[in-house]
């Protein structure tokens, strides 16, 4: 080893422990390499086994999860997933958590949260189509909440939108749990064709190694690193590990690979993401099964003087890696030119299995590519339920409201469940001209341009349900989805997730974890829906206070037809509403206790995969044979909270009558699983019951769509709240609360 | 009629035009590229939207001293059809095709959401067949529409009959709640004295197809198919006597003064 590492500071426990490094793992370190690693190897090293790279507390569990399905062609372990939706085409998606440096910088942190997993996507040679954003803000009157919210919002809107791909949808929400720590998924979709799909998969000893895009500079150094630690007071002075995004930039690099990609001169290829140059060299030479040399001296460079270890480590964004054939350097270099994109040989793939790292003359690192990226070290964390997990489940007291529709009222003018427009008006969701349904309904729907068919797409998590119960919100999370792309007629071909939890080595975190993750599994396996990308966050607490466990599932459905498909409101007047499913009376966890009284207790609703299943194909059916004008979901607020949503599409009021049914009084709010609201033609009212009991569903014709306002006769009382007054309360909900 | 989309390193609206023009419209249709110095015999040329160069200076002040914008220029100047949409207007406005210029939104945000708007000319060639004081709906997504000019200006456009579609309400009427970028008079789109330049913020090749469940996109590129397919060929473009070579590269181009 040369003599740079005389300029390098020396390594010792105490320099691996500042990087994030235990001894046990410096000691595993040492005995691969043989010798003492270079301060440049152990930054290399620390990146690859964080656990943002290397999934090493949460790798035992993620097994349990199932990844094939009659649609799957690339489960994890790629840039994203990749399930067969007919028609030639295949979709290719993934989502991502940008936790940590959203909340020390959101604009920057959300923005380049969407570079991100835009990457991943079109580093698989698709074409990415529409994103969804999964956000957990804390309460809006928490320190700089206001801050963060119009930063997130900003830069999410400030990169997609200009990049041209549509937001469709997603989720936001609010609890305390993420005052100090809020959570901003980022998914994205794209499309490609069957046969011209792209891996990250080294391979050809002689291929050179291009880097092409923007400059690597010291931005996002340790972003890795610092997406595996908690934050603490000290977490302003990481402001410098947040990256800086370059949407225009994201946008060439776009145009100028897929361009690259039709050549068939790029025979690997990969974005630097998390951990930059490090991860992408060292993933795509593990993945083959090569080795690589790389001459740091040609890599571009926004500023002199960065050390080797600096250039591994940058997270500089808008940067690629492609392995090329060799001899088609230049051809592949003129594409990247004309889009004005910089471009640089900066290496070759070799067969010798090791990352040789060269700079100034000199070898800076020389290293095991294989036991480092596909045996980096694994963690069976201990795991133990929290102390008062009885006191969190027992039963709680169910306060009646003494005013149903005060309580209705209250509850649509609360942030969580009012309405969204506020955040999604700001976002781009029509570009491309794919949006059938964007965002606001249960599902956005997208067009497959040339066919008939159509996907949809939902995002879907209840972390207070996962904080009492992380198995049942686990499942809850996958049936949700389910329900939400049945009610636009789709079925589910696979889901992504983003696990968001706090610190591993807290047993009941790990015990949180697990639970989840065997809900999850649980669901997709009874539900039919492999798991095909991801991506866990851990470590998300400050000064030793954990978010609630947050699960975060987006699923993608393929609808065979569009021409059938119903709103998620109601559309015209004289239809007649069908409750779908049977209330039990379920109240933990619910908005109502929450947001009402301040009780955040019991256990969730049980979720009833068979009656999930049913529900969902009952659904299906109904959306196929055009049965159904109307089809919307029931979940936080009940009964309802959905029937007012519906109603608020066009200002269309409803007369309901729940006496039949026997709802009344809290249960007008309980939260029941397996549920949905349907609206159809008189003379379709008769198929749609006889349809619903062939398929096993409980079903009661409760009402008909009319009127100026949703009129609820239940429990012996009656009352009416003009939709128009509903709808002011609801629309202004965020704003108000926002001050603006 | 042959259509060409020109395309900006940062056009991202480039292929729903392309797509209007040769799937729906069933047209011939070609991309321009920015550094084309022709308009390979385009009939028609639409700026699409999206970021051109990025405007992460004023938007479209780049793309205004493009070498593509002049041979628009010429185009133009031989009373060839020009549509600017979104930032293609802005495109417009930045190259002194169109007067007036663009402020950030009144609510300092991207706005995106469908805005309902009056017809105020029918007699131009992207809007025959449609009636003044008809009411379209259709989608805007920008954060740059605020049309601005002098008093005098204006005057002078209103006077002239260049405002070519107002931001109403839904029943046609000017109201502030609807004019969500805060556009002076409620300007939403322009066009030229000859009328064969028309500049707009909103999309209509977002509202083009039923599956996308609204189609009142569709009569303003089919009426410029259809005034194509009626009139008189032009006559070859005039080459400039000494085409102005444009500085290839952005940041050069950026050194420019604006030329407003």
């Amino acid at each position: 080893m040369a003599s740079v590492r005389g300029a390098e500071p020396a390594v010792t426990e105490e320099v691996a422990r500042a990087q994030g490094l235990t001894a046990e793992e410096l000691d595993r370190l040492r005995s691969l390499l043989g010798r003492d690693p270079s301060y440049t190897e152990l930054g290399i090293t620390a990146a690859l086994w964080s656990e943002h790279c290397s999934y090493k507390s949460s790798k035992v569990y993620l097994r349990e999860l199932p990844t094939s399905g009659p649609h799957v062609l690339q489960g994890p372990g790629e840039n994203a997933g990749v399930v067969d939706v007919g028609h030639g085409w295949v979709a290719v998606f993934k989502m991502e958590s940008h936790n940590h440096p959203s909340f020390i910088e959101p604009y920057q942190g959300a923005a380049t949260g969407v570079g991100g997993i835009l990457r991943d996507i079109f580093t698989m040679g698709a074409r990415p189509i529409a994103c969804l954003d999964s956000l957990r803000f804390g309460e809006i009157d928490a320190p700089r909440m206001r801050f963060l919210i119009d930063g997130v919002v900003r830069g999410i809107g400030g990169y997609g939108n200009c990049v041209g791909i549509p937001t469709v949808g997603g989720e936001t929400g609010f609890h305390r749990c993420y005052d100090g720590n809020i959570l901003v998924n980022a998914f994205a979709l794209g499309i490609a064709r069957r046969d011209h799909i792209f891996k990250a998969r080294a391979s050809g000893a002689g291929n050179p190694i291009l880097y092409a895009g923007s400059r690597t500079g010291r931005d996002g150094i340790h972003g890795a690193t610092m997406a595996s630690e908690s934050f603490d007071a000290e977490s302003e002075a990481k402001r410098p590990t947040v990256q800086v995004g370059d949407p225009f930039t994201e946008k060439v690099l776009l145009e100028a690979c897929l361009e690259a990609m039709r050549g068939g001169a790029i025979v690997a290829i990969q974005d630097m993401g998390a951990a930059g140059l490090t991860s992408s060299t060292f993933e795509m030479a593990g993945r083959g099964g090569t080795g690589m040399v790389l001459d740091l001296d040609r890599v571009p460079l926004r500023e002199p003087g960065l050390s080797p270890y600096e250039m591994m480590l940058s997270e500089s964004q808008e940067r690629m890696v492609l392995v090329v054939r060799r001899g088609h350097e230049e051809e592949v270099a003129r594409t990247f030119r004309r889009w004005g994109l910089e471009v640089a040989t900066i290496g070759e793939v070799t067969a010798t299995g090791r990352a040789e790292l060269r700079w100034h003359g000199e070898t800076v690192a020389d290293m095991p590519i294989a036991p480092l990226t596909e045996e980096a070290p694994v963690y069976r964390r201990p795991a133990a339920p929290p102390a008062d997990l009885a006191a969190r489940q027992a039963p709680p007291e169910v306060p009646q409201p003494a005013d149903p529709r005060a309580a209705l009222e209250r509850l649509l003018s609360t942030p969580e469940l009012g309405s969204k427009d506020w955040i999604w008006h700001q976002y781009d969701y029509s570009v491309r001209t794919s949006t059938v349904v964007g965002p606001g309904g249960d599902a956005a729907v997208l067009r497959l341009k040339g066919t008939a068919a159509g996907l949809a797409l939902t995002s879907d998590v209840n972390p207070v349900y996962c904080a009492l119960d992380p198995r049942t919100g686990g499942a809850q999370a996958v049936a949700e989805a389910v329900r939400n792309l049945a009610c636009a007629g789709a079925e589910p071909v696979g889901l992504t997730d983003c696990l968001n939890f706090g610190n591993p080595e807290n047993p009941e975190i790990a015990w949180q974890f697990r639970e989840a993750v065997r809900g999850m599994a649980a669901a997709c396996r009874a539900l039919g829906v492999p798991v095909v990308s991801g991506n866990v966050s851990f470590y998300n607490e400050t000064e030793g206070r954990s978010i609630h466990p947050t699960p975060t599932v987006a699923m993608v459905g393929l609808i065979p037809s569009l021409a059938g498909l119903p709103a998620a409101h109601f559309t015209a007047p004289g239809e007649r509403i069908v409750l779908l499913g049977r209330d039990r009376g379920e109240h933990g966890g619910s908005a109502y206790l929450r947001l009402l009284h301040g009780i955040e207790q019991g256990r969730p609703p049980a979720v009833d995969l068979e009656a999930e299943l049913r529900l969902a194909r009952l659904l299906r059916r109904l959306v196929g044979r055009s049965l159904i004008a109307t089809a919307h979901d029931l979940a936080e607020g009940g009964l309802a909270v959905a029937l007012a949503e519906a109603c608020f599409g066009r200002g269309l009021g409803a007369e309901v009558d729940l006496e039949g049914a026997g709802l009344a009084g809290a249960d007008l709010f309980s939260e029941t699983q397996a549920r949905a609201l349907v609206a159809c033609r008189p003379e379709a009212v008769e198929t749609v019951l006889r349809e619903a009991e062939e398929a096993g569903v409980p079903a009661a014709e409760i009402g008909a769509v009319g009127g100026a306002a949703l009129a609820v006769r239940s429990g012996g009382e009656a009352w009416a709240a003009p939709v128009g007054a509903l709808r002011e309360l609801w629309a202004g909900a965020l704003p108000r609360a926002l001050g603006l | 009629m042959k259509c060409g989309v020109v395309v900006f390193p940062g056009s991202n609206c480039d292929h729903d035009v392309y797509h209007v023009w040769k799937h729906v419209l069933q047209q011939e249709a070609t991309f321009l590229w920015h550094q084309d110095e022709t308009l390979k015999d385009c009939d028609l040329v639409v700026l699409p939207g999206g970021f051109a160069y990025g405007d992460y200076l004023r938007a479209g002040a780049l793309a205004a001293l493009s070498p593509v914008m002049a041979a628009v220029k010429r185009h133009a100047a031989a009373g060839g059809l020009v549509l600017g949409i979104c930032n293609g207007f802005q495109v417009l406005l930045e190259a002194g095709l169109l007067p007036g210029a663009m402020r950030r939104n009144a609510s300092l945000r991207f706005e995106c959401r469908d805005v309902w708007l009056r017809v105020e000319r029918d007699d131009l060639p992207f809007t025959r067949g449609l009636r003044a004081g008809q009411l379209l709906r259709m989608p805007i997504a920008h954060a740059e529409g605020n049309y601005e000019d002098s008093p005098e200006r204006l005057d002078a456009l209103e006077a002239a009959r260049l405002v070519a579609f107002r931001y109403t309400s839904p029943a046609g009427e000017l109201d502030p709640a609807w004019n969500f970028n805060g556009a002076a008079r409620a300007i939403a789109g322009i066009c030229n004295p000859p009328g064969n330049v028309l500049g707009l913020m909103p999309h209509p090749e977002r509202c083009a197809e039923e599956v996308l469940g609204n189609i009142d996109g569709l009569a303003i590129l089919a009426a410029a198919a259809e005034s194509l397919r009626s009139r008189p060929p032009l006559p070859p473009p005039r080459e400039a006597a000494a085409p102005a070579r444009l500085p290839a590269t952005t940041a050069a181009a950026a050194a420019l003064p604006a030329g407003r």
